[in-house]
């Protein structure tokens, strides 16, 4: 499979990356090759294999329901560029 | 519309989310509570800050299962979490923690009542996920507010397969499932909050076609009133544009309640590939045999079994039954009621559905906030059925109880309620009443037997209701022969 610039271009809008145009080609023939890989090992027989879903062997941990944190507003919005009545402030987002 | 439903078929899905009532978040030991100051209750890991690891909650895991036994759904022995991602202000890890591949909860069904009949609708999947933060676009000098109180919030998303053919099916599917997490104590079904919402999937097709039309996702809608309105009304949108030579885009569309009509979320949000993979940071949930035992001996009387029970033990008609069997505080109330008043339940349920409901929807209170108990009100029934007093007077009596603490008996002897048993004190009046109205009279005698009604009506008010009005009849015929 072979990416074009403009599936470059998508990708990296997708997942918020700045990438600089010169670099786009190399991108392109890396990601396929990598896409390639992908097709090689879809062509192993995994029929009875269950699919991994994390690299160790375990179980998830439960955590009883109760309220551990206390407020810790002031501290947070210490580190925050801008807020106001204690709410965090950002580029105005219209829907 | 008449004329549309004739030649057109909606088909419709919904995906409903239910905020589990967990006292902490899914992934973090913040509260969950509601109303508080913003960004009091949004720790680290709400916030998304580098380092954090999320630990799941198990009532969170607990509510989801206790779901998927309510709905005789398959629950899954090993579900996997994994990160579904978009970017926007209100969700600040830049991917919110959902479930994809492996839902905890797989195909059930539910059963939904319309017009009579009884509908099984399926569900496809549910599945636990954290709820995003609130932006705020006002008064902000040009710059939105974000509070992430709400964010890292337990959440079910509840699936249903695409077998809603009307908006009234949708209605009645929901106020089902609304019904069902209430009762299971998994959710507290607060529309106004937030608590219970839904998205729903709209499409037409002409009548007998098998494949589906296109489908357009009407976003977020919290009342029972408006998911029938924005689904009608989308449902008319879509065939005015395909009759008039359009096609029906797939889309997401917003409700606009104050305008009523559908309108397309025209932003680059659409163009989102959620590029959904498994959580890292997130082991598999394994759900043992044992646990699943465990959550289903917790299972209180689902609402269609104790809706058939109440059909059966107390006599009750379908509809009565259906109504006291709503919430299951409505259904404790009746049960109650019965046993504190040993009167029929029939008349119980009669005063429930009637006067009570009446007044508690008026004031807009829930029934765990009747000012009138069942204690109180079984006070009322005693006396309607020993037959100190009439139902009309009763309903007086109910009146003044909503009012004030006072009891039955308190009300019936301050205010002199009480029957007139005195069949002398009756009769006198009745001799009065008809020789003050000869003409009435007269009437009656010559077959105008509507008349009659006149006499009781004049009786009655003399004596200020408090006459047996079954007495009051009985007397009248005997005297006007």
């Amino acid at each position: 499979m072979v990416l074009t610039a403009d599936d470059v271009k998508k990708i990296a809008y997708l997942a918020r990356l700045g990438i600089d145009h010169q670099d786009i080609e190399s991108y392109a023939r890396d990601l396929s090759n990598m896409l390639d890989l992908m097709k090689q090992m879809g062509e192993t027989d995994t029929g009875g294999v269950l699919p991994m879903a994390h690299p160790m062997d375990q179980i998830q941990r439960l955590r009883v329901d109760d309220v551990t944190e206390t407020n810790n507003r002031d501290n947070f919005q210490k580190i925050a560029p801008l807020v106001e009545d204690g709410l965090y402030l950002v580029p105005k987002v219209i829907e | 519309m008449e004329n549309y439903q004739e030649n057109w078929e909606s088909v419709i899905g919904l995906e409903i989310h239910a905020q589990l009532a967990t006292q902490s978040k899914i992934f973090s030991g913040a509260s969950t509570a509601y109303g508080a100051e913003p960004n009091t209750q949004a720790c680290a890991v709400d916030l998304g800050l580098p380092g954090v690891l999320p630990v799941l909650n198990e009532q969170a895991v607990s509510f989801a299962v206790k779901f998927g036994l309510a709905i005789d759904a398959e629950i899954a022995p090993y579900s996997v979490f994994a990160r579904k991602n978009y970017f926007y202000p209100d969700l600040p890890k830049g991917y919110q923690i959902s479930q994809f591949e492996l839902p905890i909860v797989g195909n059930g069904h539910l059963d939904i009542d319309v017009d009579g009949e009884t509908k099984r609708i399926g569900i496809t999947r549910a599945h636990l996920e954290e709820d995003a933060g609130k932006s705020l676009h006002e008064s902000f000098h040009g710059m939105s507010g974000i509070d992430l109180n709400r964010a890292g919030t337990p959440l079910l998303e509840i699936v249903s397969e695409p077998e809603l053919r009307s908006a009234k099916e949708a209605v009645a599917y929901m106020r089902k499932m609304h019904e069902l997490v209430r009762y299971l104590g998994i959710c507290d079904g607060n529309m106004q909050e937030g608590s219970f919402r839904c998205d729903a999937n709209v499409s037409v097709r002409p009548k007998g076609q098998q494949e589906f039309g296109t489908r357009a996702e009407i976003k977020n809608i919290n009342s029972f009133k408006f998911v029938e309105k924005a689904i009608n009304h989308e449902i008319e949108r879509q065939i005015e544009l395909i009759e008039s030579g359009g096609k029906v885009v797939q889309e997401t569309r917003l409700y606009d309640a104050n305008k009523d009509e559908t309108r397309s979320m025209r932003s680059k949000e659409e163009a989102n590939d959620y590029r959904y993979f498994p959580d890292p940071d997130l082991l598999p949930v394994e759900i043992t045999e044992i646990f699943k035992a465990q959550i289903k001996a917790q299972l209180p009387e689902l609402p269609a079994a104790k809706k058939q029970r109440f059909t059966e033990q107390y006599g009750l008609d379908c509809e009565s039954a259906g109504i006291l069997t709503s919430s299951r505080q409505l259904s404790d109330y009746f049960e109650s009621l019965v046993k504190e008043s040993l009167c029929e339940a029939k008349l119980c349920a009669n005063w429930i559905t009637g006067d009570l409901l009446a007044s508690l929807n008026k004031t807009d209170l829930d029934i765990a906030d009747s000012p009138v108990s069942y204690q109180r009100l079984a006070g009322l029934l005693i006396r309607i059925n020993d037959q100190t007093i009439s139902g009309k007077i009763a309903k007086q009596v109910f009146e003044l109880m909503w009012q004030s603490n006072s009891t039955a008996d308190e009300i019936i002897d301050e205010k002199g309620l009480k029957q007139i048993t005195d069949t002398g004190a009756i009769e006198a009046i009745i001799d009065r009443i008809i020789a003050e109205n000869p003409g009435q009279v007269e009437q009656y005698l010559s077959g105008k037997d509507k008349v009659f009604g006149f006499f009781v009506g004049q009786v009655m008010k003399e004596m200020q209701g408090k006459a047996n009005p079954a007495e009051v009849n009985k007397m009248l015929k005997a005297k006007l022969k």
